[in-house]
């Protein structure tokens, strides 16, 4: 949802004049609504800047966001990080699995909690 | 290894759960694209955040519970002290890795840096908040054109998007 909403925001600046480039994880998600610029740095979710405590790669990510900017010449352009997670690929096949639930205990009560709350007030016709 | 499918991977997930009807993820066959015109040097950066990151002992001006929900922009000044801002956000591989170091997903002293080194002329007043909405027409029609506004009165000439 973070991707999907950040590209729409993109979307719009670039429509009204206002350079973006986006440092993202999901890449699929970014491409597929398509934005201008975007560094792809394949992290898990909540990492897309460099991995965390790592001030000289996040350094890194910021320069390669920075000349993506430089040299890009048209939209959808992708450049992709040559970062490699520390601790292995693992978490890529372990997402999004039962071993893994995106979202469970206090998480997923909070997620049907709000789900909840935006129902009621659409019916209120607050939303 | 390739990078991870959300889409396919979300659909399954889900599917999975007990829900049949599949997301419906924002999709459009052109991009538009507004050419940099300034050198970065002399260039004010806007910093946009869907990262739901907050400053601590400070009320957010709008609901929380709301505004994950129907969306909503909010803004946070960039001089905020790097160790005043966190994100109490769940939309992330808890699994996997941590926000406990904001800058992994929200690079405000990497752009504070980025000026003092002159690679960039310097940051917009504040940093810009987007809150998530169900209704991506919202956050079209709504947040996006708010962020805008936003960026213009700061005088930003180029942002820098984060999601989390």
């Amino acid at each position: 949802m973070c991707h999907q909403t950040v590209s729409l925001v993109s979307r719009y600046l670039e429509e009204n004049g206002i350079p973006t480039v986006l440092m993202a994880a999901a890449r699929d998600i970014v491409e597929h609504c398509g934005v201008a610029r975007m560094l792809h740095v394949d992290f898990p979710l909540g990492s897309p800047c460099g991995e965390p405590f790592q001030a000289d790669q996040q350094r890194e990510a910021l320069e390669l966001a920075f000349q993506l900017l430089e040299t890009a010449g048209g939209p959808r352009t992708t450049v992709q990080a040559p970062f490699e997670w520390s601790e292995g690929e693992e978490w890529k096949e372990l997402v999004f699995t039962e071993a893994r639930p995106w979202k469970s205990g206090e998480d997923e009560q909070d997620w049907l909690r709000k789900k909840e709350l935006y129902k009621s007030l659409k019916g209120e016709g607050k939303v | 290894m390739t990078y991870v499918h959300y889409i396919e991977k979300t659909r399954e997930y889900y599917r999975s759960q007990g829900y049949e009807k599949p997301y419906k993820w924002a999709h459009f066959d052109d991009a538009p694209f507004a050419p940099v015109s300034k050198l970065l040097a002399e260039s004010r950066v806007a910093l946009v955040s869907t990262g739901e990151v907050e400053v601590r002992n400070l009320e957010l001006s709008e609901d929380k519970n709301q505004m994950g929900n129907v969306g909503g922009v909010y803004s946070i000044p960039s001089n905020t002290p790097e160790d005043s801002l966190f994100s109490a956000s769940h939309s992330y591989d808890k699994h996997a890795t941590t926000l406990e170091d904001i800058n992994a997903f929200f690079p405000a002293a990497r752009l504070h840096e980025a000026v003092e080194s002159g690679r960039i002329a310097g940051l917009s007043e504040r940093f810009i908040g987007v809150y998530n909405a169900y209704s991506q027409r919202r956050t079209v029609e709504r947040d996006a054109p708010e962020v805008l506004r936003r960026l213009r009165e700061d005088g930003a000439d180029i942002a820098v998007m984060v999601p989390v």
